[in-house]
């Protein structure tokens, strides 16, 4: 079904998108978006939503099975603490993506803002995976207990790193890959090891990416060509000898 | 560089290891200074029936069994578990009477940080309240009582009204003309909760405190018609039905968080500080993340669960707004949001800002609110009273005629059913109580709980220990605590000639106070006693 979203309040639009689900939808079309928050909040069954303009901050918030597609940009905090599900952005994404996400993948073509992949974790068979097409900003990945992050820096902006400062604090569990060297002084060094990627990264990688690459239309063997360094937390305690007895 | 002997190589080793950055220990390279131990342990051998069960009870292991009681002095932290089950009750654990000079500036306690800091060079921790002796404002407020001129009430013989409702009033209310000479409200209202009694639990999440202990609480609040809390824990499968009457949290570190779970409580608590740690965020430690802790929280077996210092998706009252109404849009804006906060400076102004951010509930922690683990430095330094707290905040949303829109929740350091009067005599609508909740379980305030070896059951998951809390017994004395308040705070409505407990909400004016400076009295727009109306 289709929804013109042309001049609806974020209330009004979501609760008709909650009313379509209900009813047992199974693809919904929004077109005319125009910043209208919480699209996709809080919905927990598997129906797609493609998204035709910009929508507002907390996309698929606390979401648990929808495919979101965003046919153009997102704004701030795509995927807040999202369970499950998949968030396609055809464009860039802003601040805080997928902040506490805990299961399901967010693919961003291009770049995201500062925060991203906050406090990512993983539990059980959930295991959140965020790909970056362009570049990633400052506080990549902090606090980061859990799932996989991938930069790829295919479009990034033009001189820019692949990731800005403050990578990694506190991370203590999971995965973030980046195509490309870091600086080792761009990330929180004495709470990760960087290593150039092995056998074993790269078989994981490769699914992430040829999922990227497939939604996107991209060539996955080109992508994969180039050499990955990988960050691990060297500690599951970051902040374990800081107390006294 | 010549060869050396295998001794001394593995010497080396030993101590490049020591120094080199190694997140998971402390840095116990020094050895210790004597620190003498806070307690000592006796009993008397003459009446001592050797059943061991000392030995046994105590959490810290302090005990042991060499032919008698052997009391490792230092490892006792006065929890008194091994006295309350003594059979014959001949153990006394008192303050060790060993004395150093006294020193008006540099207290015993003071100097053993600094020992113990040299020795460890780490953060020091503890556990509960604020326990530093900055005066407390509730011992020098007075309640008004009813003579001659205007009659007190007998709540024996005429009914009181305890029943309280939280969340978002309507300015005012508009009626249509229903069937007949009916009349229908016409006015959309907002979601409200109602509990029997103005007090509610305050939050403690399962990790900080064991399973049985917040199922007695939980178990409680389900008897007595009131709320509990589930703190940034998630919900326990064996708490689900009393989920009707949980607030569930939502707290930086997101665990357990998702829409069911947001759906199955009553009303969401947003966490943004916590009275006893204000702007610091919260560590429990990977060895207390059991199996059954790790399916609430949703992560692994073992992980540390770090909560961050702010929730990275706010940084502004704006930023509250959009979550905020994430929640009630994931909520199909049935629930309540509660925000809770440290009571801290600027809190009237702050408090404002988050009612017009849309928070249907705001909880005020004071500085004397109870943790499970809080750096020592940060718990008694940090913020400020809830007395103060409330009364400005109250005082700020009623000159901003914003009053009505949401509910006000006073907490951290209620100690009585008095506190309970005078908190809400300063403007709050209920009380929430966790120290008490806990005491009445059985915790002597220790305030070991950081080291989740409670001999009492309550801060631990060792299940040696957790057992120990029956939780239909511990429910039933909770419950008892709220009932027993909730009769005395009748007692003191009828004292005050009122019948119902809205009837005292923001009523300064039934308050007097008694040696407090003069410009906290006016902070607090509260008269001195001796001032009429
Ligand atoms: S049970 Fe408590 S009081 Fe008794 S020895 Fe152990 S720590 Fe001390
Ligand atoms: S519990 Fe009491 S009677 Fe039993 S061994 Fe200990 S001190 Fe003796
Ligand atoms: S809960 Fe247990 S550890 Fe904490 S203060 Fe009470 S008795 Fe001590």
């Amino acid at each position: 079904m289709r929804i013109d979203a042309q001049g609806l309040h974020y209330r009004e639009l979501n609760a008709r998108i909650r009313e379509a689900v209900a009813a047992g939808e199974e693809s919904i079309e929004l077109a005319n978006v125009n910043g209208q928050r919480y699209i996709g909040d809080g919905v927990e069954r598997q129906v797609r939503i493609d998204v035709h303009g910009v929508p507002g901050n907390d996309l698929g918030a606390f979401m648990d099975g929808p495919t979101v597609v965003v046919h153009g940009n997102a704004q701030d905090a795509v995927g807040n603490t999202m369970n499950g599900g998949t968030l396609v952005v055809h464009g860039d994404a802003g601040d805080v993506i997928g902040y506490g996400m805990r299961g399901g993948k967010i693919l961003v073509r291009g770049d995201v803002g500062y925060r991203v992949g906050i406090h990512m974790k993983a539990y059980r068979a959930q295991v959140p995976v965020l790909v970056v097409g362009g570049t990633a900003a400052d506080f990549l990945g902090e606090y980061m207990a859990g799932g996989v992050l991938v930069v790829l820096g295919l479009n990034g902006r033009q001189g820019h790193p692949l990731v800005g400062d403050y990578c990694a604090t506190g991370m203590h569990g999971g995965m973030i890959y980046f195509r490309g060297d870091v600086d080792p002084s761009q990330t929180a060094d004495d709470h990760v090891t960087i290593r150039p990627a092995g056998e074993d990264d790269l078989r994981q990688l490769r699914a992430y990416v040829e999922e990227y690459a497939r939604e996107f239309g991209l060539n996955a063997k080109a992508i994969l060509s180039h050499p990955f360094t990988t960050l691990v937390p060297s500690s599951h305690r970051p902040y374990g000898g800081k107390y006294a007895a | 560089m010549p060869q050396l002997d295998l001794d001394t190589r593995d010497a080396l080793a030993g101590a490049e290891a020591e120094f080199a950055p190694d997140h998971t220990r402390p840095r116990a390279d020094v050895v210790p200074l004597y620190s003498p131990p806070e307690f000592v342990w006796r009993n008397d051998t003459e009446r001592c029936r050797r059943c061991k069960r000392c030995v046994m009870q105590c959490g810290w292991r302090a005990l042991s069994w060499q032919d008698r009681v052997g009391a490792d002095h230092n490892k006792c932290v006065g929890c008194h578990r091994c006295e309350a089950m003594c059979p014959e009750k001949c153990i006394v654990v008192a303050p060790n009477p060993q004395h150093y000079k006294p020193h008006a500036l540099w207290s015993v306690t003071h100097r053993k940080n600094v020992w113990k800091q040299g020795d460890t060079g780490g953060v020091l921790l503890t556990g509960m309240g604020n326990d530093a002796p900055y005066q407390v404002i509730f011992d020098h407020l007075v309640l008004d009582a009813c003579q001659v001129t205007n009659p007190s009430i007998d709540p024996l013989r005429e009914p009181m009204e305890l029943r309280t409702f939280l969340g978002r009033k309507p300015e005012r209310v508009e009626l249509d003309a229903g069937p007949g000479s009916a009349l229908a409200l016409k006015t959309r209202l907002d979601p409200n909760l109602e509990i029997a009694t103005p007090i509610v639990f305050a939050p403690m999440s399962y990790g900080s405190i064991s399973l049985p202990a917040q199922k007695a609480i939980a178990m409680a609040a389900a008897e007595c018609g009131i709320l509990w809390n589930t703190g940034e824990g998630g919900l326990h499968e064996d708490l689900r039905p009393y989920a009707h009457c949980a607030v569930v949290q939502c707290a930086s570190g997101r665990f357990g968080v998702h829409a069911g779970y947001f759906n199955a409580g009553a009303a969401v608590e947003i966490k943004i500080g916590q009275g006893a740690k204000p702007g610091i965020g919260g560590h429990l430690p990977g060895e207390k993340v059991s199996l059954e802790v790790s399916q609430t929280r949703m992560i692994p077996v073992g992980s540390d669960a770090l909560s961050p210092a702010p929730q990275h998706d706010i940084y502004s009252i704006e930023d509250l707004r959009q979550l905020i109404y994430a929640i009630k849009e994931a909520t199909d804006y049935a629930k309540p949001v509660c925000v809770k906060i440290a009571a801290v400076h600027n809190v009237a102004a702050i408090a404002s800002g988050i009612v017009r951010a849309g928070a249907d509930i705001i909880y005020l922690d004071g500085f004397r609110g109870g943790t499970g683990a809080a750096p020592t430095v940060i718990r008694d330094h940090l913020g400020i009273p809830v007395e103060i707290a409330v009364a400005v905040v109250d005082e700020r949303l009623r000159q901003e005629g914003i009053r009505n829109q949401a509910s006000l929740i006073a907490a951290g350091g209620i100690r009585s059913s008095a506190d309970m009067a005078k908190a809400i005599a300063l403007g709050a609508d209920a009380v929430a109580i966790g120290t008490a909740a806990l005491l009445a379980l059985g915790c002597t305030l220790c305030q070991k709980c950081y080291t989740g070896r409670c001999s009492w059951g309550i801060c631990t998951q060792d299940p040696e220990l957790t057992r120990r809390i029956d939780p239909l017994v511990g429910a039933r004395r909770i419950a008892n605590l709220v009932r027993a308040w909730s009769a005395e705070l009748e007692e003191i409505l009828g004292a005050l000639g009122l019948n119902a407990v809205e009837s005292l909400r923001g009523s300064k004016e039934r308050l007097r106070g008694l040696d407090v400076d003069p410009s906290t009295l006016d902070v607090l727009g509260v008269k001195p006693a001796g001032v009429g109306a």
